[in-house]
């Protein structure tokens, strides 16, 4: 985006008083395979919801109908309240995304990554440079600036694609698995500093993962299993609903000890 | 979206393309080296088997070499749509293309922009390969190297639709050596490239017949034309209509509601 519109400056974060993100009703499959069916759930502004599920669930094309890389479903999106399919501009917008795989240009450094993506979001160069040198900062990688990304490390690198989903100062970031293939120490570290992110800034975070253990207390929780959401609430509500003492036995009734 | 965040997506498409192009220096070398082989090679060889006759645009009678080179310029265009439909294939499985495509641009306009960035590495390579060929005596009119860029947009816009058309149909990398065996080579040896169109009548009806209606022939004759400062207007309008054809079908390969993009099978589906 050029130099926000007043009437956008005011409302950055979508029409007011809409959620973040909404899903409604979906279905989606391919071919006569059903992926997701019948799935729901708001993401309210400045909110952190971890996506919890096994591998196959459907978290992946969850994300990908939620950016619109598919259109071809049952059911409403809307981010920020526009219309994922009929206001798409608008909608991908407001979304800053963290794909599961890496997705930067190895052979560019994290800088010229990062202008990529602002030319991207239709951003001046000098909002851009300005923006970026920001979020190298804040995610500690501004003496990277000028490497080539193909010399940095793994949890370097998720770092800097979380600085460039937030170049353009989305109202949601979405995360698909960013700790995949990350050491403990990066692992925490990110875990750590999206939570942060979420606090300080306002930003709402989907972060979908199968690991538990990347869940703090105040998170709220989705379960999705076999492409239905089985549950949805604060860690408590969850383990009230289902009459277990930790987030790892919840996990395993909810999925079927099958998954264990 | 305001029409400067248009130019300044335009822009960072370009810019990023040259640069993993600069960075790529094989690609370039092997992209020279390639026409430069054919040219230095091959045409020498031919010299003394097919003389060209006097025809159209050349004035005079000319060398085999002088011949081929507007072919090898297409030649080079072709493999480098192709290779750009094979880098998207590749940016796919990677995932880069996401990045592209979660961009709040509409779509059909991130996919010129990306064609516009492949056929502008195509102009670089293009403009390399004719200046070693005039070092080497094969100098057409000065005029000549300005009036063929516009006819080199035309014709890289046009084999890049048909790469982007057929990555929207590939699923994996390996189809690819299908790709070159099936549509480069075809598409440029059946081809008034290597030999004018009325040679082919006299040797083989079938192959003229084939090569009359490959628009690769139309694409080599705009170049040749334009090099030589002469519009083909047959030539620029088969080209401009096959590339608004190809172009609409890629555009149409990667809607997300109808598109090929959701086809998926199999493990690959969900990760």
């Amino acid at each position: 985006m050029t130099a926000p519109l007043p009437q956008q400056a005011a409302s950055a974060a979508g029409q007011v008083g809409k959620p973040a993100l909404s899903v409604q009703g979906l279905d989606f499959s391919y071919g006569a395979k059903p992926v997701l069916q019948g799935v729901g759930f708001t993401v309210e502004p400045g909110a952190f919801v971890v996506l919890l599920g096994p591998n196959g669930a459907g978290k992946t094309t969850l994300f990908s109908l939620i950016t619109r890389l598919y259109d071809r479903r049952v059911g409403e999106i809307r981010i920020g309240g526009y219309d994922v399919r009929t206001q798409s501009v608008q909608a991908l917008d407001r979304i800053g995304v963290v794909f599961q795989q890496p997705t930067l240009d190895l052979d560019l450094t994290v800088a010229q990554n990062l202008s990529y993506h602002a030319a991207l979001h239709g951003m001046r160069r000098g909002d851009a440079r300005r923006e970026s040198q920001a979020q190298m900062e804040r995610m500690g990688v501004e003496e990277h600036a000028r490497t080539r990304v193909r010399q940095l490390s793994g949890g370097q690198r998720r770092r800097v694609e979380i600085a460039r989903g937030l170049l353009h100062r989305p109202a949601l970031l979405l995360l698909d698995e960013p700790t995949v293939g990350l050491d403990v120490a990066s692992r925490r570290a990110i875990v750590r500093y999206v939570h942060a992110l979420c606090r300080q800034e306002g930003v709402a975070v989907l972060w979908a993962t199968h690991l538990i253990d990347e869940v703090q207390e105040d998170d709220r929780v989705i379960v999705l299993h076999q492409g239905r959401v089985r549950a949805d609430g604060t860690v408590d509500e969850v383990l009230a609903q289902t009459g277990t003492g930790s987030l790892d036995d919840a996990f395993d009734a909810l999925t079927g000890a099958d998954q264990a | 979206m305001m029409p400067a965040g248009y130019l300044q997506c335009l822009r960072g498409i370009l810019w990023r393309e040259l640069l993993r192009f600069v960075h790529q220096r094989s690609r370039f070398v092997a992209a020279l080296v390639r026409p430069l082989v054919w040219l230095l090679v091959f045409a020498a060889g031919f010299r003394m088997a097919l003389g060209v006759a006097m025809t159209e645009p050349y004035q005079t009678y000319i060398l085999y070499e002088v011949y081929i080179v507007p072919g090898l310029v297409g030649m080079i265009q072709l493999f480098n749509g192709m290779q750009s439909s094979l880098s998207m294939v590749y940016d796919r499985e990677m995932g880069s293309m996401r990045v592209l495509l979660v961009s709040p641009f509409p779509r059909w306009y991130l996919l010129i922009c990306k064609l516009l960035a492949g056929t502008g590495v195509s102009i670089v390579q293009v403009y390399a390969f004719l200046a070693i060929a005039y070092a080497y005596g094969i100098q057409a009119p000065l005029l000549g190297y300005l009036y063929v860029l516009p006819a080199l947009i035309v014709t890289g816009l046009m084999v890049g639709s048909l790469g982007l058309l057929l990555s929207s149909f590939i699923r994996q990398l390996e189809n690819f050596a299908g790709v070159m065996n099936f549509v480069i080579f075809p598409m440029f040896f059946i081809s008034s490239a290597l030999y004018p169109l009325w040679r082919l009548r006299e040797s083989s009806q079938i192959v003229y017949q084939l090569a009359a209606l490959n628009p690769f022939t139309y694409a080599v004759e705009l170049i040749r034309f334009a090099l030589y400062e002469q519009l083909h207007g047959q030539a620029a309008l088969i080209t401009l209509s096959v590339t608004a054809v190809l172009l609409a079908l890629a555009i149409l390969g990667y809607n997300p509601a109808r598109g090929m993009m959701t086809r998926k099978t199999g493990a690959g589906a969900e990760a």
